[in-house]
């Protein structure tokens, strides 16, 4: 399996779960995986939207007591 | 105990001060002592960058002397640090000095990347360096009208960076009478036109009244002559390009194997390095999902000063940090908001007024108090 790395980015406001995902996806290897803990109910529909622009792949998305946890992983 | 400071920024001067305050007694009984290391024996109030870059302030009015912001008690040293040994407690620097602690706080900032994105830097405009702000500037003097796109790069130094250039743009050009020959095309890497909602709630129909373009969900991916490129497969053809690049922590952090991007690993709450209990990050070097701000970094650095001096004086911390950032917004016209937001409390920016951009005017000045722990 490959590497996940965990992007907690729960009870932050700016620069948000997306942009501290984007950053995170710079320092990843292709094949990387990578888990966002997010409290925005946005991240469950901008993450994804950002992935699938992109071409990189969502692997699951869940939701637990307010905390969305969505894995992606970088596909190029 | 021997305190150790590396990096004289805004994170690192006022952590030194209000720590020298606190231990004013153990200081003088020679029981402490605190030390800082810098690259520099300037000190730059960096946001004047923003100023600089489109002529609203002379360089020279960025910079003191570092050694004039600090307390006399605090042992100040232009020697940066090219090796961490953080199992050993010391660090090597440049003069080839080994200093030792018993804490040491890391706040050595943050610096533009613009060779992560090919082409940017021979291409494109950017304002976080004196250099590159007083180049933006000349380029700027020189354009006569045509398409100008903004587009910002991730992570990146001060959020509201992105939209306070653009509305800056927009006074200049009015005021050289040429922004009826202007096109302003602004970009940004999500799918708002700014990270907080609210902010992008304002600046969306500011940016339709004034004619503004914009397309989110655009990362720069290569700048080329003419065109930039995003990773979303779309291009933004230009005619003068002002980026926001996208950064990384120092090459010495990287170098030393403390964090991926040079950005290192920090508790969010007691900010000591993970792993490690006397070593503490401040303001940008952090990995923490926050705000990389001046604000941050003060605020950081407020926090961190009373638990320091707890450890030292009481044997523990007394205080977490909340997340507290607080970011003036220069709406242009002559006006400005401010958008202030912890771990727990979204931000709610008010709509722009006169009197707050008079207030940021006036703290372009009062910086200094507060580099000095004073305000």
């Amino acid at each position: 399996m490959a590497d996940r790395k965990i992007v907690d980015a729960k009870n932050t406001f700016c620069p948000g779960p997306l942009m501290e995902l984007i950053a995170n996806m710079k320092q990843a290897e292709v094949g990387d995986e990578l888990l966002v803990l997010s409290t925005d109910e946005g991240s469950a529909n901008d993450i994804p939207e950002w992935i699938n622009k992109v071409g990189h792949e969502v692997i699951e998305s869940s939701e637990d007591a307010g905390v969305w946890s969505i894995v992606v992983k970088k596909t190029k | 105990m021997k305190i150790l400071i590396v990096g004289g920024g805004m994170g690192g001067t006022i952590l030194a001060n209000n720590l020298a305050r606190k231990m004013r007694n153990e200081l003088k009984s020679g029981k402490t002592s605190i030390t800082m290391l810098s690259a520099s024996d300037k000190h730059m109030y960096q946001p004047g960058l923003l100023y600089v870059a489109v002529g609203k302030m002379n360089p020279s009015e960025m910079y003191r002397d570092q050694v004039s912001l600090l307390e006399p008690s605090i042992e100040f040293k232009v020697d940066p640090v090219t090796e961490f040994n953080l199992d050993d407690n010391n660090v090597k620097a440049k003069s080839g000095a080994t200093y030792n602690y018993d804490i040491i706080v890391i706040a050595t900032g943050s610096r533009t990347h613009a060779e992560g994105t090919p082409g940017l830097a021979e291409y494109a405009e950017q304002f976080y360096t004196e250099a590159d702000a007083v180049k933006m500037y000349r380029k700027l003097e020189a354009f006569e009208g045509g398409k100008v796109v903004v587009a910002v790069g991730v992570p990146h130094k001060c959020p509201m960076a992105p939209l306070e250039i653009t509305f800056m743009l927009v006074d200049y050009f009015k005021q050289r009478g040429i922004w009826d020959k202007v096109q302003l095309h602004y970009t940004y890497p999500i799918g708002r036109t700014h990270s907080l909602e609210p902010v992008a709630k304002w600046a969306t129909p500011e940016f339709e009244r004034l004619g503004i373009t914009y397309e989110t969900l655009f990362n720069m991916k290569e700048v080329n002559e003419n065109v930039v490129l995003s990773e979303e497969g779309t291009e933004a053809e230009y005619d003068l390009l002002i980026t926001v690049p996208a950064h990384k922590g120092m090459q010495v952090i990287e170098d030393a194997g403390l964090g991926a991007g040079g950005f290192i690993p920090t508790d969010r709450k007691r900010l000591n390095m993970e792993g490690r209990d006397n070593v503490y990050v401040l303001g940008d070097t952090t990995n923490l999902p926050i705000s990389k701000a001046g604000s941050t970094a003060h605020f950081e650095a407020e926090a961190l000063a009373e638990n320091i001096a707890s450890i030292a004086t009481i044997g523990t911390a007394t205080r977490d940090y909340d997340g507290k950032v607080f970011c003036f917004i220069e709406a242009g016209d002559g006006k400005a908001t401010y958008a202030m937001f912890n771990y727990q409390n979204p931000p709610d920016p008010k709509a722009p007024t006169a009197g707050i951009h008079m207030f940021k005017t006036a703290y372009n000045k009062m910086y200094w108090a507060s580099a000095r722990g004073l305000l």
